[in-house]
């Protein structure tokens, strides 16, 4: 059987050679954070490669946001994030920090995990003079009703986030049922095709 | 769409012995609590580069996956066909996406990994391997070969490792769509007219053994270690997946009126299992190892994008500051 494959036809595919990529030709990677709906966490979905905050949101949307409900994405340069350690669970992380409580002038936000395996969700902002400074700040101010396994600390200002305004770009998605299951209904098709053969 | 986790390396349990015993001992007992692994926690270099291997070669199975698929998109047959084809097409390649992110959390870099991928140093899904000569057999690599995939990647999301588990779940929720897409497909051909009928038949008899070789050899044939399995790295083993997905989808199939290629098909009503002609499993290694349809073809698609790409990343490159690699955080 011969390939009618328009690939090989067109495509002119390179057949020789080694080709090898260069360092770091992939771009940094940005944090993703997504809101489900209001007023729900802010929740780390994961990780996009791009060159830029601008970049980094319009690949966000697409990976993970193409279908559901949305209501906002925050991206951060990866290594934007100040992380903690992670600790043994049930044991808070914020045990191991001491020293003062100084309030500062620069926001910071402040994302926690409760427990392994799960995501990372925002939990509030404080604020204070340093990554450091501000989980002393959150430890006091940030109600927990969980112990913290691990923290990631962010400043504010470094987290590109969409706006109300921005949410129009989800407004088409509900229409998108190509990308659902539920359009893709075949129980009718079956029945007619075996109430046939009997 | 994977099979998942037939090829390993060699474990060379006797690595185990140079590992700091104390934290060794912390590590399994994380595990056997049922609690996940987290990229900064203490792991043995075995179950670090396992992992990465097995990551790394279901991210290349999306990739490569995508392209017989991908290719039918321009002549699947009416506008609806497309727009769902080019919807999961988009999905598998942004599968591949995020297991790329799990593995770069173990520590290798998405760079690395595609140059192992395009170099050809590292394995995909064999299925992969063979062409996609109409389109009644994108409707069952849609239909089939995900469904395949589901029972393995929904194993695996009970695994211990974190980022993949969450990976994994996100990737489970969008095959659903995947599966009824395909099934639907294939519904509309093997209940159509006597010419759509034969062409899904011929397609069934094309990708019948490949379809039984993806779950990997039989298990007395791959000795993989136990400690896989107890570290939860491994979830099922090949002949389990395969036992599941045949219980699930051959009397679908039949259902369909189309005829599977195999008279020894059956399932034995005392032990509830599938007797089956064993496929030829010397063609499964001599594809695996290079020499199948399209091995060729696969990877100088793939090389061909990354070469005809590389303008663009170095233009973008070129006004971002980038020095140093940066792992992702999780």
């Amino acid at each position: 059987m011969e390939t009618l494959d328009p690939r090989l036809k067109r495509l002119d595919l390179l057949t020789e050679g080694e080709s090898h990529k260069e360092k770091l030709d992939q771009l940094p990677t940005y944090e993703v954070f997504v809101q489900v709906k209001e007023p729900r966490a802010y929740r780390h979905e994961g990780c996009v490669h791009a060159t830029s905050r601008e970049m980094a949101l319009i690949f966000a949307k697409e990976q993970f946001s193409r279908r559901g409900m949305c209501s906002g994405i925050w991206v951060v340069d990866t290594r934007d994030v100040m992380v903690t350690d992670y600790s043994e669970n049930e044991l808070d992380i914020y045990d191991k920090i001491s020293g003062s409580d100084t309030a500062g002038n620069t926001e910071y936000t402040i994302f926690h995990m409760i427990k392994r395996g799960t995501q990372h969700k925002c939990d509030g902002v404080v604020m204070a003079d340093s990554p450091e400074a501000a989980l002393q700040v959150a430890k006091n101010r940030i109600e927990r009703k969980k112990a913290v396994l691990n923290a990631w600390v962010v400043e504010s200002a470094k987290i590109l986030k969409t706006s109300v305004e921005d949410r129009s770009m989800w407004e088409t998605t509900p229409k998108k049922l190509f990308r659902e299951a539920i359009d893709y209904k075949t129980q009718e098709k079956l029945n007619e095709f075996k109430s046939k053969q009997s | 769409m994977y099979g998942g986790g037939y090829l390993f390396e060699k474990t060379n349990t006797a690595e185990l012995l140079d590992e700091d015993q104390d934290k060794l001992e912390v590590f399994e007992e994380r595990i056997a609590r049922g609690e996940k692994i987290e990229p900064h926690d203490w792991m043995p270099k075995l179950y670090r580069k396992q992992l990465i291997r097995m990551i790394e070669q279901h991210a290349h199975s999306e990739i490569i996956g995508a392209l017989p698929e991908g290719t039918w998109i321009t002549r699947a047959p009416g506008f609806k066909r497309k727009l769902g084809l080019m919807a999961k097409v988009q999905d598998e390649v942004g599968h591949a996406q995020l297991l790329y992110s799990a593995a770069e959390t173990l520590g290798k870099s998405r760079e690395q990994m595609i140059d192992d991928l395009i170099n050809g140093r590292s394995k995909y899904s064999n299925i992969f391997n063979y062409p996609a000569y109409t389109w009644a057999d994108s409707a069952f690599i849609s239909w089939l070969v995900d469904a395949g995939a589901i029972v393995n990647q929904v194993a695996n999301s009970k695994g211990s490792y974190g980022p993949y588990c969450r990976a994994l779940e996100r990737i489970c929720i969008e095959e659903s769509f995947h599966l009824k897409f395909g099934h639907h497909c294939v519904t509309y051909l093997a209940t159509g007219t006597p010419a759509q009928k034969q062409m899904m038949q011929e397609a069934l008899n094309r990708w019948w053994a490949p379809m039984l070789q993806f779950f990997g050899p039989p298990d007395k044939e791959s000795a993989h270690s136990e400690i896989l399995i107890r570290w939860k790295v491994k979830m099922l083993s090949n002949d389990d997946t395969r036992q599941q997905w045949l219980d699930m989808y051959v009397p679908k199939v039949w259902e369909l009126g189309l005829t599977i290629p195999d008279d020894k098909l059956h399932k034995d009503e005392t032990t509830g299992k599938w007797i089956y002609s064993e496929p030829d499993w010397e063609e499964f290694k001599r594809v695996i190892n290079g020499d199948g349809p399209c091995n060729e073809e696969r990877l100088n698609v793939r090389r061909t994008a990354e070469k005809r790409g590389e303008w663009v990343r170095k233009a973008v490159l070129a006004r971002t500051k980038n020095d140093e690699y940066v792992t992702p955080l999780a």
